[in-house]
């Protein structure tokens, strides 16, 4: 059975999820990226989102005008490493409890999911399609000023994901583990292979 | 057809293709991924390659860019000295790309630098980007290439010394790779420039990936070369998201130039497993041909 979180989340509906798990997302999702961490961290400027319980994607989308309102075109995950500078401020300050992402994210991130008990988690990479066609709808755009893949799009969403969980509430973190494995596994792997390329003579 | 009709059939052909390019992956890497899923067993690998094949679908169905990230476009052309429109090209991509940027609909990916302003239709100072070669002929076959920011962020050159060696580009490979690669969205194509300086190494590991999967160097040692960095990559497991697995690469391509003695430039360019990458050959009369997509129509 798909386990399914829905927004506003509690700490107890994150807490016995573990790195590695899969869920699944219903309700609010907003997507917020590098200028929207600098500018509520760095430059002390107001969310223009109250983002207490809710959920963030670290993405940039395509969006085409529908009437009024907008359409999901395409939306995926990007590189959530590259918020890692504000991360752990973010998670404090706003109360966001699900962060959503591509990749893993570092130990200042990690130790924030554990103070604040929120998570960390992996949508598959380059699937955003996929991943439009489970939002339901786009109920507001704020900070459009910044173009539109950095705007903060709130979106309505239903059974979004898969999620793979990379950071837990225990601060467990997947990626950072898996990178350890690729590097230790590294050096005799270069070392059989550089036997083999002497080619100055 | 006169030149102004060329001009315009061809801005419409190009904006097409580029559109075409962004919702549908080329032959070669749709055959390389199908291949890669079925050598994986362990349970995150599958829900990965599961949501992997079912967004190029839905993308199909739905007639959508099937990443988000349309990237800044890029044209690598073989344009022969005698195409009729040599000297329109640069004006006629700019068109295609606007009008692909509308239509398809793309992204907004350029972001004008210093004024830090997005301009919203994909075009800005020397972009779309073009690389040119010129060659005899009069057909122009034309590479679009759209990477996004993810796997665009590895991206390394450095000059070594030569006492560092073959065994320092190794190095140098796998360092990025190991280092980077989790987030560019894998399985990866790696491509490795072997030259002087840093900008001719990286260059050629740009065109590196665009070689279709599987292509080997002609030189014997290069090739070997290829294959060693393809099986160890692979062994070292990075897998489907990073999530580890049977496979890291969708292959390894190395281009090379003659290089001054006293120096090795490497250059390390990745793409992406949703690798976009498309080639399109247009004759004099404006008629084309695709050669990276089976059955494609525009």
């Amino acid at each position: 059975m798909k386990k399914v979180l829905k927004t506003p989340i509690r700490n107890e509906d994150l807490e016995t999820l573990r790195a590695g798990d899969v869920v699944y997302l219903d309700g609010l999702l907003v997507t917020c990226r590098d200028v929207g961490h600098r500018r509520l961290i760095e430059l002390g400027r107001e969310l223009p989102v109250d983002l207490k319980g809710l959920a963030i994607f670290h993405a940039g989308p395509i969006v085409a005008k529908d009437g009024d309102g907008w359409k999901m075109i395409s939306i995926g995950p990007t590189t959530s490493m590259r918020m890692e500078r504000f991360e752990k401020d973010f998670i404090e300050k706003t109360g966001v409890k699900l962060i959503v992402g591509k990749g893993g994210m570092g130990a200042d991130t990690a130790e924030a999911c554990k103070r604040h008990k929120a998570v960390h988690a992996v949508f598959p990479g380059g699937c955003a399609v996929l991943a439009a066609t489970e939002v339901e709808e786009i109920e507001r755009v704020e900070w459009q000023d910044l173009g539109m893949p950095e705007a903060l799009w709130v979106s309505r969403v239903k059974k979004f994901g898969p999620l793979i969980i990379s950071i837990d509430t225990l601060g467990n973190n997947l990626f950072e583990k898996n990178k350890a494995e690729f590097n230790q596994k590294k050096g005799p792997i270069i070392e059989d292979i550089n036997r083999q390329v002497r080619f100055i003579k | 057809m006169d030149k102004h009709e060329a001009q315009r059939s061809l801005t419409d052909t190009m904006a097409k293709f580029t559109a075409y390019v962004g919702k549908h992956l080329p032959q070669d890497v749709l055959e390389k991924l199908a291949q890669l899923r079925e050598g994986e067993d362990s349970p995150l690998s599958r829900v990965v390659y599961d949501s992997m094949f079912e967004n190029l679908k839905a993308a199909d169905r739905l007639n959508r860019p099937c990443c988000q990230d349309t990237g800044v476009i890029q044209y690598f052309i073989k344009a022969g000295a005698s195409f009729p429109l040599l000297g329109e090209l640069r004006e006629i991509l700019g068109d295609a790309v606007r009008q692909a940027t509308r239509e398809a609909p793309l992204r907004h990916n350029a972001v004008e630098t210093f004024v830090e302003k997005n301009t919203g239709d994909n075009t800005g100072t020397r972009v779309p980007w073009i690389e040119w070669d010129v060659v005899p002929g009069e057909d122009a076959v034309i590479e679009v290439y759209m990477a996004g920011g993810g796997c665009s962020l590895p991206g390394a050159a450095k000059v070594l010394m030569p006492a560092a060696g073959y065994e320092g580009i190794v190095q140098f490979v796998f360092d990025v790779i190991t280092s980077y690669g989790v987030n560019a969205c894998p399985p990866l194509l790696v491509g490795v420039g072997v030259s002087t300086s840093v900008e001719t190494a990286a260059m050629l590991s740009k065109k590196a990936i665009l070689r279709p999967i599987g292509t080997r160097h002609p030189n014997p040692q290069a090739a070997g070369m290829e294959l060693l960095l393809e099986k160890g990559l692979n062994e070292v497991g990075i897998g489907p998201q990073g999530l580890t697995g049977n496979s890291t690469v969708l292959g390894v391509h190395i281009e090379s130039s003659a290089r001054h003695p006293s120096t090795i430039g490497v250059g390390v360019s990745v793409g992406c497993w949703a690798h976009r990458r498309g080639t399109i050959r247009i004759a004099p009369d404006m008629s084309y041909e695709i050669l990276s997509h089976k059955e494609a129509a525009l």
